[in-house]
């Protein structure tokens, strides 16, 4: 197929997003109007924020596929970066771990997108399980103190991988090789980006319209198991009607939906356990509505590299 | 004095970008009443943190509020001496010893409280290199007990040591925040070591969980 068709698709596709974004801002007006635009109304002003930070990120998201291969890898780089700034913020670390954060933040969150933009599938792979696992600790070592020695090590490489590591997959997408399918791997980011997005909106929208039932009181308090269900459903349901855009067949199209669903949605509880844990709501501040950029893209970091795995042992040569 | 208006509002955003900066008001709404000169205290981990403290402020009070700053230092290099003098405006204080010995600490801070304008001080003294917060000087009892009914606002500059600590030359992008505390005055009759410890305890109260 020709790149002709990927424009086209790609358009159509954005259009019908920012067509959806649309009537769901002028619900959000009209809901705001007869509740009375004077009086604050915590859902509903939430709600309102949430979809005005939705016309950005969306804004973003099309202009750096527009650009290309380069806008979506270096978008991601930007995410990577941003994540792994909210998150050491967080996870509080001593003064001899300054230079294995250097290391992180400098060689190789831009190392491992400079590996996609290449090309250079073997190292990608294992440049941060393995070599960033190996010479960070040596690293931390030369700082010279002890103290909770292996938790630190083990919060930066953690951050490393959910971070960086596992939101490069995401890019990454654009070099598989599969056949019948060249140059049309950017609709592959945009299945995976639309698919797992759409699912936290449906379960926020299931969960808002029919949650009865905490999920877990402990971890996600405002997760319950309706929405879970719902949104699970409606996602897959979407990735299947998006098959058109992918290698799969319908079929095959909602099975991997559920899988990475499934993994997207552990994700934002897996995240949401450590913060419960360091006692803070949101991982930062800013994306207004919605938190922290961790927040929002926690259920992509889970669930690109299984997507990346399966086409890459399923889909290609 | 345009310039140097100009060039304090671009270090401010400047700082504020690179550290992601917010203020966090942990006081009740209505507590700490605007307008009346106040003494705003906070942690010493970094030559930069009276500039944090200083952009967190809404500009209206920034324009009035002055970081009291050792002479040693900032009188040390002439693009110090720019920095702190016409930009910042900084209230120097003699820390002991020096050549540049300005009048009485106290009497430097008096002028511009009586000029209606608020102070940021750090209660420690010096840069604090180590975890938590070091004993406070007794800088900032004196100054209490001679102006009766000032106000203290306890400032906890959070992850700012973390970004580039002390022989270190490269910083490390963390996102910093200022949390700003209830405010409170010198009891009547109260002890030094007691003024000195409550201060203290209700700056260490601001800070979050430590590594």
């Amino acid at each position: 197929m020709s790149t002709m068709d990927v424009s086209t698709t790609l358009v159509r596709i954005f259009g019908a997003v920012f067509l959806v974004l649309a009537v769901a801002s002028t619900i959000g007006l009209i809901l705001k109007w007869r509740s009375g635009f004077a009086h604050p109304h915590a859902t509903i002003d939430n709600l309102n924020a949430r979809l005005k930070a939705w016309w950005i990120m969306i804004a973003v998201i099309t202009a750096a596929t527009w650009a290309g291969a380069w806008g979506v890898i270096a978008l991601f780089a930007l995410v990577s970066f941003q994540c792994l700034r909210e998150y050491v913020s967080l996870a509080p670390t001593r003064k001899g771990d300054h230079r294995a954060l250097i290391w992180s933040f400098y060689v190789f969150l831009p190392l491992q997108y400079y590996l996609i933009a290449a090309g250079w599938y073997g190292l990608f792979s294992i440049l941060i399980p393995v070599y960033a696992f190996l010479l960070l600790p040596i690293s931390a070592s030369l700082g010279a103190d002890t103290a909770r020695f292996l938790e630190r090590s083990a919060k930066i490489q953690w951050g490393l991988m959910i971070c960086v590591y596992c939101l490069s997959h995401v890019p990454a997408l654009l070099t598989l090789e599969i056949p019948d399918y060249a140059g049309r791997n950017l609709l592959l980011v945009v299945f995976l980006l639309l698919t797992v997005q759409s699912s936290d909106v449906f379960q926020y929208i299931w969960g808002k319209l029919l949650g009865r039932h905490a999920l877990s009181k402990q971890i996600s308090p405002s997760k319950t198991v309706e929405g879970l269900a719902g949104g699970m459903l409606s996602a897959t349901a979407m990735g299947a009607a998006l098959w058109w855009i992918t290698p799969f067949s319908p079929g095959e199209a909602a099975f991997v939906a559920l899988v990475i669903n499934t993994l997207g949605f552990f994700g934002g509880f897996v995240l949401s356990a450590i913060k419960r844990d360091r006692g803070v709501k949101d991982w930062g501040h800013l994306i207004e509505g919605h938190g922290g950029m961790l927040d929002r893209v926690d259920s992509l970091a889970f669930s690109a590299p299984v997507f990346f795995h399966l086409l890459r042992h399923g889909w290609t040569l | 004095m345009k310039i140097e208006r100009l060039l304090g509002a671009a270090l401010c955003g400047l700082a504020r970008v690179i550290t992601g900066a917010r203020a966090i008001h942990h006081a009740a709404q209505g507590s700490n009443p605007a307008g009346e000169p106040r003494v705003y205290y906070a942690n010493h981990r970094s030559h930069i943190d009276f500039l944090l403290v200083w952009a967190a402020l809404p500009p209206r009070v920034r324009r009035r509020t002055r970081p009291v700053a050792g002479a040693d230092y900032w009188l040390a290099s002439p693009l110090r001496r720019y920095v702190a003098l016409s930009i910042f405006r900084a209230v120097l204080i003699d820390r002991g010893g020096t050549v540049h010995a300005a009048a009485d600490p106290l009497a430097v801070m008096h002028a511009a409280l009586d000029a209606g304008e608020s102070l940021i001080v750090f209660p420690e003294g010096t840069r604090n290199v180590g975890d938590g917060l070091l004993p406070f000087k007794s800088g900032i009892f004196r100054l209490a007990r001679s102006r009766p009914g000032l106000r203290f606002v306890p400032v906890w500059v959070e992850n700012l040591g973390r970004v580039m600590p002390k022989g270190s030359f490269i910083p490390v992008p963390l996102l910093c925040a200022l949390h700003f505390g209830e405010m409170l005055c010198l009891g009547d009759d109260e002890l030094r070591s007691s003024f000195l410890n409550r201060s203290r305890d209700a700056l260490i109260a601001l800070a979050p969980p430590a590594a």
